[in-house]
């Protein structure tokens, strides 16, 4: 491809930028009982959070890896090396004016609004584990609102942060859960109160900035009966040499009529594990939705759920996944019906470039004695190269009668003709498939908040510029 | 002189040669039609003009204004003023034609311009309306599902947005009943002018009645066998192939 032009000659590594930071806290590599204690100790944790994080730590040592079923590469993750606790020094280490132009342009790119480039850049908000949520958090607690860090929230929110934390994502839901029980820090605990809708969508940025550093973010998001609220989650990471762990735990309470939409756009570097486990709980007529969007990462393992526990609960899993070159997205949704006219609804469309691979894993499940549920599954996947790879693995048990299940699966390629085509009207190959890709995620994205369907776009675009020859 | 020239052009595919030493000049400001049996290589021709990557050109050249244009990749072709309206053309899954053109159009514009949406549309309206075309179209996704005369309809509508300097129109009448066709013939009038040269590609005379042409050349076996005025196509509507392949034979023989 022939673009010559300054402006869009694009520096493929300018987001896999890092800076030399000074932590003040430190557990060192490796995780023992002594490496939790450390982290109890820094963080002050009443001994109810001691007691979980040593549990965790003790079923994470139990439990195998789940290469029975996943990807074998998660052999290579060694877990002695990686650090897992790591405080930041406070406030802001830069100002605007010192961040490197190319990352500036990046950032314009991708349409990142000025107050995130920011973040983004690390002139402003947290590093690492602590989180900082700046005037959202102000605004919303005049209605009520507790949007705190994880670590604010069980301290200052004990009755309501203990009742539901590790409830819908048990400790020994998988190792990966127990890892991050054992030593989790960062994350969100909102709470919005009954009948509350909160306008605004809530924010928080996530980014790995320090080598060998896994992230282990907590999430607890509480919407009591009758209220709103929307959640938004985008990560970005510089790249490093050396294997990078992240493995968060979001946990979703949609009380009775409640509504919950959690947004993830993520664009991990490819050195990065991304081994999250998210669910939501839903009581009765209560909804729970998952937007997310899985860019980068060398291996991301996620399968965003939803237990349907109250009547005519609802749940949604919106998902587009993107692999390139080396990755390998293993996504998916889970759908759990335990209560009658409760409806699920899955679309995933996955897209493999050069080598990449996706996989869909879903899981539907509802149980004989349930009447009237419904689900909907589809899962369409698009191959760019003749390497490219996708699989499908849909499990999906109805049992009963009055039940009713529907799904549809494709897998297509853009055609060398498609791509003729586009050419023939002056776009360059690399527009043409970005375009065709683009097209392909459009009916889905059209779903998405306005900025983060730009935002998805042009990071779909930069995905792209790699990958014709 | 502005003009499109191809001078004994030859051009295989999987070691078969298709076009066989053809030479023809289309200046700017008229209409050539070529006519000719299936497989005489005239689709070949069009889509080599576009740079199609599975054809090997083995001699000749192809040069618009002067400049060589098998050098360049399709793309680079039609931002400098080809365009190819296709036989079959191919569906763009999900991108709206709105949106494929205005990609069309912004690949046209010096870098760093963007395109005035405003403008952009009053023009695209402009053009949907000549071609008697529905606004709500611009929001269906690029061929997905649309009939034979929607799509013929669809490819002049973005000749008629990108202007190109030499427009190859490839069986466009084909499949096309008499009101279709003649609407996509008016479009195709109404863009006739100076500063564009057509090259319409036809198996049979028809759409000349509503496109008149400049010059009438009929191909057989790869390479241009007659040459005449608008008239050629009567006689060769009368005659048959039959009498173009004869004539095609005298060629070889005196070659």
């Amino acid at each position: 491809m022939k673009t010559q032009t300054k402006s869009v000659d694009i520096d493929r590594s300018a987001g896999d930028f890092a800076y030399p930071e000074v932590h003040v806290r430190d557990a060192g590599a490796g995780l023992s009982e002594k490496t939790v204690h450390y982290i109890s100790d820094v963080k002050e944790d009443p001994d109810w959070v001691r007691e979980f994080r040593l549990r965790g730590l003790k079923t994470f040592l139990e439990k195998p890896l789940p290469t029975h079923w996943a990807s074998k590469d998660l052999e290579t993750i060694n877990f002695d090396k990686i650090r897992y606790y790591l405080a930041p020094g406070t406030g802001a280490k830069r100002s605007w004016d010192e961040v490197p132009e190319d990352i500036k342009r990046t950032f314009e790119r991708l349409g990142i609004p000025e107050q995130e480039r920011k973040f983004l850049a690390g002139v402003e908000a947290q590093f690492d584990s602590e989180a900082v949520y700046s005037n959202i958090k102000k605004a919303v607690g005049e209605q009520g609102v507790i949007f705190v860090g994880s670590t604010e929230g069980l301290k200052n929110h004990p009755e309501i942060f203990r009742k539901w934390f590790g409830k819908v994502i048990p400790i020994g839901d998988n190792k990966f859960s127990a890892l991050n029980s054992a030593v989790f820090s960062g994350g969100s605990f909102i709470y919005v109160p009954p009948g509350v809708k909160v306008k605004h969508p809530l924010q928080a940025y996530f980014r790995i900035n320090a080598e060998n550093f896994g992230q282990f973010e907590r999430t607890l998001i509480i919407a009591d009966e009758g209220s709103e609220v929307t959640y938004m989650e985008g990560c970005t990471a510089p790249k490093f040499n050396t294997t990078t762990l992240h493995s968060a735990v979001v946990e979703l309470i949609a009380l009775k009529g409640a509504k919950i939409q959690y947004i993830t756009v993520q664009n991990w570097s490819a050195n990065v594990f991304n081994l999250v486990t998210k669910r939501g709980l839903a009581h009765e007529n209560a909804e729970v939705k998952w937007i997310d969007c899985n860019i980068g990462s060398r291996l991301t393992m996620k399968y965003p759920g939803v237990v349907l526990k109250g009547r005519k609960a609802r749940g949604e899993v919106l998902s587009i996944a993107l692999a390139n070159n080396g990755q390998h997205q293993d996504t998916g949704a889970k759908m759990i019906h335990a209560a009658d006219e409760t409806t699920s609804n899955i679309i995933s469309k996955s897209i493999s470039v050069g080598t990449g691979r996706a996989t869909y894993r879903g899981l539907v499940h509802v149980p004989k004695h349930l009447k009237n549920c419904k689900n909907n599954t589809e899962c369409d996947a698009l191959l760019i190269n003749s390497t490219s790879r996708t699989d499908t693995y849909p499990a999906i048990t109805v049992r009963g009668t009055g039940n009713a299940v529907q799904h549809e699966a494709s897998v297509s390629q853009v055609s060398a003709e498609q791509i003729f085509y586009m050419q023939q009207r002056g776009l360059s190959k690399a527009q043409a498939m970005s375009l065709s890709v683009n097209g392909f995620v459009n009916d889905l994205v059209r779903q998405f908040p306005m900025e983060y369907s730009v935002e998805l776009k042009r990071l779909i675009e930069l995905e792209m510029e790699g990958s014709v020859g | 002189m502005k003009t499109l020239t191809i001078e004994n052009l030859r051009v295989t595919i999987a070691d078969q040669e298709i076009v066989r030493g053809l030479s023809l000049a289309v200046p700017r400001g008229e209409v050539h039609a070529i006519m000719g049996p299936n497989g005489s290589g005239k689709s070949t021709l069009a889509k080599v003009l576009a740079g199609h990557p599975d054809y090997q050109v083995t001699a000749g050249s192809v040069t618009m204004d002067g400049e060589n244009l098998l050098e360049l990749e399709p793309d680079e072709r039609a931002r400098k003023g080809i365009f190819l309206a296709f036989q079959y053309p191919s569906e763009v899954p999900g991108v709206t034609i709105a949106n494929f053109l205005r990609a069309a159009v912004q690949s046209r514009l010096p870098e760093g311009e963007e395109l005035e949406a405003t403008d952009y549309y009053a023009k695209l309206y402009e053009k949907m309306e000549l071609l008697g075309m529905d606004r709500a179209f611009t929001s269906r996704a690029v061929n997905e599902g649309f009939s034979g005369g929607e799509k013929k309809r669809t490819e002049i509508l973005q000749l008629a947005m990108l202007e190109p300097k030499y427009a190859i129109l490839d069986e466009t009448d084909s499949g096309l009943d008499i009101d279709a066709l003649k609407t996509v013939a008016h479009g195709v009038n109404s863009l006739r002018g100076p500063d564009i040269g057509i090259l319409l590609i036809t198996h049979y005379q028809r759409i000349l009645n509503y496109i008149v042409p400049d010059d009438v050349h009929v191909m057989v076996q790869g390479r241009i066998v007659r040459s005449g005025g608008k008239e050629l196509a009567l006689e060769l509507e009368e005659r048959g192939y039959d009498w173009a392949r004869e004539a095609a034979g005298e060629m070889a023989l005196t070659r």
